[in-house]
């Protein structure tokens, strides 16, 4: 990868790019270059030699191409919300922000579609959707911040995921600019449209395929009713039993989530979200309906629950109790910032079934590394979030048990029949795990779809594939043994 | 990690930039990108530097010397309102507010050589004077009347023109009690001191003769300490905290001890009040006693929502809606009371669109930053005919003098007033 080679011709192509998308949307000053070194990944950065935002489609495929000639990499970039560090510009070049181009393209009521720019805010559209009783389903923890086009690079999913699907089963068509400036549409404006299912494809992608610059979005009309409750645990293993439990049933509710005694008491300090203060585990359950079923439904949950060892069940008596107490799960990964200077969100899934197992085996790699682990995650789908706290930087040699314990979690999922990771991509903080999954011939044949899209390898390198080179504050090599 | 850095452009006074300190309220921040989109900056912009999490990232890396403090740093700081609502949107309780008072305490005012002079001037030697307050005062009501300022704004070229008629109308006189000391109408049932504040001195007599006739006639025996002056909010913002500890301490002597609150009609005044502790947090002398100060200041409403207030005498059925102001919706928290309180009253409330959103006033902001100003007001005006309401509600001189300049600007046909306007032609 040729970089600039000189302050001439860096001077030139900002001014080119200037040209494309207008003065104050090409960014090129120190602190303004520093800001998007980083994502939600706390624990690496990398400084954009340039930052352009674009404000239409034709607008990205000039910037790509102007890039192109420039020999640079591009790194598409929301919101920069992700937690895999997939909008890092580990190898430089110019980092594509997606943030202006926020407009609801269409509206299809009949056909119950949307299609949007990728720098929509995924609780906008759904704000937006309200006054016509309909919503985009899935719902990261990020939702008030992260974006649309974000949430498809990533295949993003969320709590209500479990009876909506992640985003590729919410994403119909995508417009998107190829690595050559080309516009491109794939996919359409219904389900199973014909020849190459180019949108399973690309969603998921963590641009490195190609930059998404419209989504078009199925959207889902709300519920009758809902009805939301809080079964209260003393044992984190009987929690999870409850939900093989409640799944075993038969009954499937529309969000299954889990949240420790550690979450739970880090988001009543800033929220009061009617969280208990002495619980070592909640199951947060909702299920939708007609108005005549939903109150049947949850009886039968409830029976589950009790059957289950629950302590105390809690059911929220209206919508603000509701909305507080998904607040309060949504908000779980910042409130840990009241734990320790770091955060690290770790994302992976076990089989359901296995639930009770993984998690002691969580719990013993915290104690064995002498890290603090905080958990809230999907259990509805086996996707977990172990979140281990500390107060070291990335690049201390204490660091080097964050991956110890991390890499130990993974092992355990992959173990157990799971994987490394559920929801928030491979980006740059999985992608030396890849081999743990894949065989070379697995990897090799995804390396042929990249080749494809892709065959310079400009579009966020470094990223999903691994490199043999550590990700974090280069510590990870250094010898590191449980306390 | 960071393997080429740009080279660093000139600093922000031409010669050797400040350093950043370390400011321990940094550390809470985890870069999780929760409160972008509640940043009226970030919304308008979609810039990550004109974001909380770009603005603590940008203190951080100075911070730890890995960026020069440049003009352009010093800039995008400048374009945050300090409104907190990124305190109110982050799950980690990031104080904000205090990192970006740090920040622009090293940083000095906002704005070019001669902006930075003429505000430092004006923290420095008008804001903790009073005297020269009422004499700036009086100088601005002469030169209102005379007609000179009708006549100036006219003449003068769009912008200058426009920034003149956003100056606000000073009050016939600057408030003066008639005692330091006014007994409780009836029954007492608390004793509280009274901050008159400059502004709301200068622009809004009647609010503070209002807002003491009400408390009496709720059985408050008030208190104005004559030797009070400004709270030192604007010092503190807009990076005099040094001038801004000399009046928290002046204030700390002039107020009694032996009331049950400082009482407090001006959102953005309370807030820095209610922050004494942490402005003087590392002077021996003042600092406990600015704890205690701190403790017991109470915005208005939220004492009088406390206290309870009697039947009002001639209950309102005006429709009404309400403008959270930042300092007091996000500052101090306080959003559910001004509330009761328009409810005890009778009006019918009809809430606006992201009424917790700033209006663009921000203090001298409006001065300072017109274009970013005039955008957010443009949004709020639209927020605000939208419910039809004939009457907004901002407890806070800023946001007062903003929405009325809105009002005439673009035309939405609406009569600003503070809660204790209502309060006290209720009779309650």
């Amino acid at each position: 990868m040729t970089a600039l080679r000189d302050a001439q011709s860096r001077a030139r192509l900002i001014r080119r790019l200037q040209s494309v998308v207008g003065e104050p949307y090409v960014l090129h000053r120190p602190d303004d270059l520093t800001v998007y070194e980083q994502d939600a990944l706390m624990v690496a950065r990398h400084m954009p030699d340039l930052v352009v935002l674009p404000d239409t489609t034709q607008q990205v495929s000039d910037v790509v191409k102007l890039a192109r000639e420039a020999g640079l990499p591009i790194v598409a970039r929301g919101a920069g919300t992700g937690l895999s560090g997939g909008a890092i510009p580990q190898a430089g070049g110019v980092v594509v922000a997606l943030t202006r181009m926020t407009r609801l393209v269409e509206l299809d009521l009949a056909s119950r579609i949307a299609v949007v720019e990728p720098g929509m805010v995924n609780a906008d559209l759904t704000a937006m959707l309200v006054p016509h009783g309909l919503f985009y389903a899935p719902d990261p923890g990020s939702q008030v911040a992260s974006t649309i086009g974000g949430n498809v690079a990533n295949n993003s999913g969320g709590p209500h995921c479990l009876a909506y699907g992640v985003t590729s089963n919410n994403v119909l068509g995508l417009e998107v600019v190829l690595a050559d400036g080309t516009v491109a549409w794939v996919g359409g404006r219904a389900h199973d449209a014909p020849g190459y299912d180019l949108t399973g494809v690309l969603v998921g992608s963590e641009g490195t395929f190609a930059i998404v610059t419209k989504v078009v979005v199925r959207l889902v009309a709300r519920r009758e009713a809902v009805r939301t409750l809080l079964a209260i645990y003393d044992k984190m293993d009987v929690a999870c039993e409850a939900v093989s439990a409640v799944i075993a049933s038969g009954v499937v509710p529309e969000a299954l989530e889990i949240l420790d005694g550690i979450t739970m008491r880090a988001v009543n300090q800033t929220l009061h979200a009617g969280f208990p203060d002495d619980a070592e585990a909640a199951l947060l359950i909702e299920v939708e309906g007609l108005a005549e079923s939903v109150p049947v439904l949850m009886e039968r949950i409830e029976d589950i629950c009790r059957a289950q060892g629950a302590r105390r069940l809690q059911t929220a008596a209206g919508v603000e109790e509701r909305l507080s107490l998904w607040k309060g799960r949504k908000q779980a990964y910042g409130a840990l910032g009241r734990l320790g200077r770091r955060a690290m969100m770790l994302d992976v899934c076990a089989p359901r079934s296995r639930l009770p197992e993984i998690m002691r085996r969580v719990l013993e790699a915290g104690r064995r590394w002498n890290i603090g682990v905080a958990n809230f995650f999907h259990a509805g789908d086996g996707n977990l979030h172990p979140t281990p706290f500390f107060d070291f930087d990335d690049d201390s040699p204490e660091y080097a048990r964050v991956i110890g314990l991390a890499e130990d979690i993974m092992r355990a999922c992959v173990e157990l029949g799971g994987t490394i990771t559920g929801e928030h991509g491979i980006g740059l903080e999985k992608r030396e795990y890849l081999g743990w999954m894949f065989t070379d011939a697995d990897i090799a044949a995804m390396k042929q779809v990249k080749q494809v899209f892709d065959p310079a390898g400009v579009l966020n390198p470094d990223k999903i594939f691994p490199t043999g080179q550590p990700v974090h504050g280069g510590s990870r090599k250094s010898a590191a043994a449980p306390a | 990690m960071v393997t080429h850095a740009p080279t660093a452009g000139p600093d922000a006074r031409g010669g050797r930039a400040p350093a950043m300190p370390a400011i321990p309220e940094l550390e809470a921040c985890i870069h999780c990108g929760l409160c972008l989109n509640h940043c009226p900056t970030y919304r308008v912009t979609h810039l990550e530097a004109e974001s909380p999490r770009g603005r603590i990232y940008l203190v951080d890396a100075a911070a730890q010397g890995r960026l020069d403090l440049t003009k352009s740093v010093a800039d995008h700081l400048y374009l945050c309102l300090m409104c907190r609502a990124c305190e109110t949107a982050c799950p980690s309780g990031v104080q904000y507010g205090r990192i970006a008072e740090a920040a622009r305490e090293t940083l000095g005012p906002p704005g070019p050589p001669l902006t930075r002079m003429m505000v430092r001037l004006a923290l420095r030697h008008l804001m903790p004077h009073p005297w020269r307050l009422r004499a700036v005062a009086a100088l601005m009501r002469v030169f209102q009347r005379s007609g000179l300022a009708r006549l100036a704004a006219g003449v003068l070229p769009g912008k200058l023109g426009r920034r003149l008629a956003l100056m606000p109308a000073a009050s016939p006189r600057f408030y003066a009690p008639e005692a330091e000391v006014l007994p409780a109408i009836g029954e007492r049932r608390a004793r509280v001191a009274f901050l008159s504040g400059c502004a709301m001195s200068m622009f809004f007599t009647e609010i503070n003769e209002a807002t003491v006739r009400v408390l009496r006639r709720n059985g408050c025996e008030v208190v104005i300490p004559s030797g009070q002056i400004c709270c030192g909010a604007l010092n503190v913002h807009n990076g005099e905290a040094g001038s801004a500890r000399a009046m928290a301490r002046r204030n700390i002597d002039a107020f009694p001890d032996d009331v049950d609150a400082v009482v407090v009609n001006a959102a953005g005044c309370g807030a820095a009040m209610k922050e004494y502790g942490h402005l003087l947090a590392r002077d021996p002398v003042y600092g406990p006693r600015a704890r205690q100060f701190a403790a017991r200041v109470r915005d208005v409403s939220e004492f009088l929502a406390a206290l309870g207030v009697r039947t009002p005498a001639r209950p309102s059925s005006q429709t009404v809606t309400y403008q959270d102001p930042c300092h007091l919706a996000h500052g101090q928290r306080v959003r559910a009371e001004p509330r009761a309180l328009l409810a005890a009253v009778g009006v019918q409330l009809t809430e606006m669109a992201g009424s917790d959103r700033c209006c663009g006033s921000a203090g001298i902001y409006n001065v300072l930053q017109p274009e970013m100003a005039e955008t957010l007001l443009r949004e709020k005006m639209e927020a605000i005919r939208e419910t039809r309401a004939s009457v907004v509600v901002a407890p806070n001189p800023g946001c007062m003098i903003q929405l009325k300049y809105g009002a005439q600007r673009f035309d939405v046909p609406v009569r600003v007033v503070h809660l204790l306007d209502l309060l006290d032609e209720a009779g309650a």
